[in-house]
């Protein structure tokens, strides 16, 4: 376990050297504020616009963040060629792949504490509410969300030959599943044989990262909390499909040329 | 020839040729652009003609914020929200609406759809009736789909329903109503003597600043340009109760309306059972009216 944490240690260190972060939470801050001071008549409680396209943009910034630090880590290792080395130690193969998903992830749940307080005091100065556990659990849900996302592109980083098509195929992957992965039942419906089918697969087998990006609309609207339960099961379905591709990711790993 | 000397004989035919076709063509070009360049407006010149969905897609947005997210997608049956609704409870926009407007999800397709169901708004709400909070002292809260709605006039001038449907919630539930008559204002500007909007800011002369005289000259004036619409084509002939004219019967029948009820409470009865006549010709319930005229002699 101390290797793993070693890992992800690095994996965090190497976030906040870099720019990424930095840049795209400046951009979101800026457009916030801009939009913000947009006069519509007269009337200084209109929120939920910006809060809707302050919580798109922490979304877009997260899946940005996520995908391009996961899809370097084990490519960059071998350019480097310090990946042999580095399994030299007491370090096993299973060992890195966790450490470098743990590090990420980590990572990522310190990027979106960030954001979340950013969006929480923007709605704060019209609002005048805190409504934090509506906050933590849309937090929480993209949080675990986001592990999904880097399960599956450390995965990608072991298929795909170069970061740029594998961070490129996990955005498209990503992005359809946000906007239609609801949808393909309904389509499916109005399909004929073998098509229909094919897309019940799909529907079936695709990661549901929707659910948690639909927690947007009830933070913009004020809905009521969802129920812990539901909540506790979404975190137990996501942490279960990112295990899947973590575990994918190792038996590929393993048969992998380190040089 | 020297060859020098017949390239640069060429080069000048081809400059005076370019000077010639130049001198000929810019003012045909100018006249072109001056006739295209028709507004002001920097989305028109960005978008061109395009800025007219977009402008669609700000309302349809409005209509979303109204409901706090609960809007049927393509994917869903959107039957009952073919009018949306921020335009239909205004009264002043005909409703095409049919169908179960509270449960367009219909029953879930399996288990994914159902736990899913868990995360996104879930319950029809309007916003001016409390929102999901069902609270009615948060009436006020409509003003978060006044943002879309400016968009979308700026998107597209020429769209009346924008201009109707932000004024009155700006002067029904905001208590804005020196900024809902200049909405107003701005709409005719864009759509001079619009009978729809001429309607809309008599009923700010009449319910806001109970100025019936002014109310009643703005709603005639709307009657006049209503049949200035389709000139030389008989009234009756326009009221005929076909699917095409629902619209224009729609808003005959308001303005009459609103004209009868204003004369009625000014005490002039033979002026109002006039208007409530004009009224029965548009109404889907001319029997209803009738009983009101019956009841008035």
């Amino acid at each position: 376990m101390n290797n793993i944490f070693a890992v992800a240690g690095i994996v965090i260190k190497e976030l906040y050297r870099r720019k990424d972060f930095y840049v795209l939470f400046i951009l979101t801050i800026v457009i916030c504020l801009v939009m913000a001071s947009v006069n519509i008549y007269n009337d200084n409680e209109i929120i939920r616009y910006i809060k809707a396209l302050c919580l798109l943009l922490i979304w877009i910034s997260s899946l940005v963040i996520a995908i391009i630090t996961t899809a370097r880590q084990i490519p960059a290792e071998r350019e480097q060629r310090t990946l042999l080395p580095l399994l030299a130690k007491p370090l096993s193969r299973n060992q890195l792949i966790f450490g470098k998903f743990l590090g990420c992830w980590i990572a990522c749940g310190v990027v979106l504490l960030c954001f979340y307080t950013f969006f929480g005091a923007l709605a704060a100065s019209r609002e005048h509410t805190w409504p934090l556990l509506h906050y933590f659990q849309a937090a929480f849900l993209h949080w675990v969300a986001i592990g999904m996302v880097i399960a599956l592109t450390l995965f990608g980083s072991l298929i795909f030959a170069a970061p740029s098509s594998n961070s490129t195929i996990c955005f498209v992957a990503v992005a359809a599943i946000l906007c239609v992965g609801r949808y393909l039942d309904a389509v499916a419906l109005k399909l004929s044989e073998p098509l229909r089918s094919v897309f019940w697969a799909i529907y079936f087998a695709i990661p549901h990262l929707e659910w948690a990006f639909g927690m947007r609309d009830r933070i913009v609207h004020n809905w009521p909390l969802v129920g812990w339960n539901i909540v506790g099961l979404d975190a137990l379905y996501s942490l279960a499909y990112a295990a899947v591709f973590l575990v994918a990711a190792c038996l590929v790993f393993r048969r992998k040329a380190v040089n | 020839m020297n060859p020098a000397r017949t390239l640069f004989l060429l080069l000048i035919a081809l400059l005076v040729l370019c000077f010639g076709l130049a001198a000929d063509l810019a003012p045909q070009f100018q006249s072109l652009e001056n006739s295209r360049h028709q507004s002001d407006n920097f989305f028109s010149l960005l978008l061109g003609d395009s800025s007219r969905i977009f402008a669609n897609s700000a309302f349809v947005e409005a209509d979303a914020y109204y409901h706090s997210g609960y809007y049927p997608t393509i994917f869903d049956n959107n039957e009952a929200f073919q009018t949306p609704h921020i335009a239909e409870d205004t009264g002043a926009v005909a409703s095409h609406n049919q169908g179960e407007e509270e449960s367009f999800l219909g029953p879930p397709r399996d288990w994914i759809d159902a736990f899913g169901r868990h995360f996104i708004p879930n319950r029809h709400t309007h916003l001016d009736e409390g929102g999901p909070t069902d609270d009615l002292s948060k009436s006020q809260e409509v003003r978060e789909i006044l943002p879309w709605l400016k968009l979308s006039a700026e998107l597209d001038p020429e769209n009346i329903k924008t201009y109707v449907v932000t004024a009155f919630w700006l002067r029904t539930k905001l208590d804005k109503v020196p900024q809902a008559e200049q909405v107003l204002r701005e709409g005719l500007r864009h759509n001079p003597n619009d009978p729809q909007l001429l309607f809309e800011l008599g009923r700010i002369y009449f319910e806001n600043n109970h100025d019936s005289t002014r109310a009643r000259n703005i709603w005639e004036a709307a009657l006049r340009s209503w049949a200035r619409q389709a000139p030389g084509v008989p009234q009756l002939e326009r009221l005929k109760k076909i699917r095409e004219n629902f619209d224009d019967r729609f808003m005959f029948e308001q303005l009459q309306t609103s004209l009868a009820q204003l004369e009625e409470k000014a005490g002039n009865r033979d002026a109002a059972i006039a208007r409530w006549e004009q009224a029965k010709l548009a109404s889907p319930n001319p029997d209803d009216i009738q009983k009101h005229i019956d009841d008035l002699k």
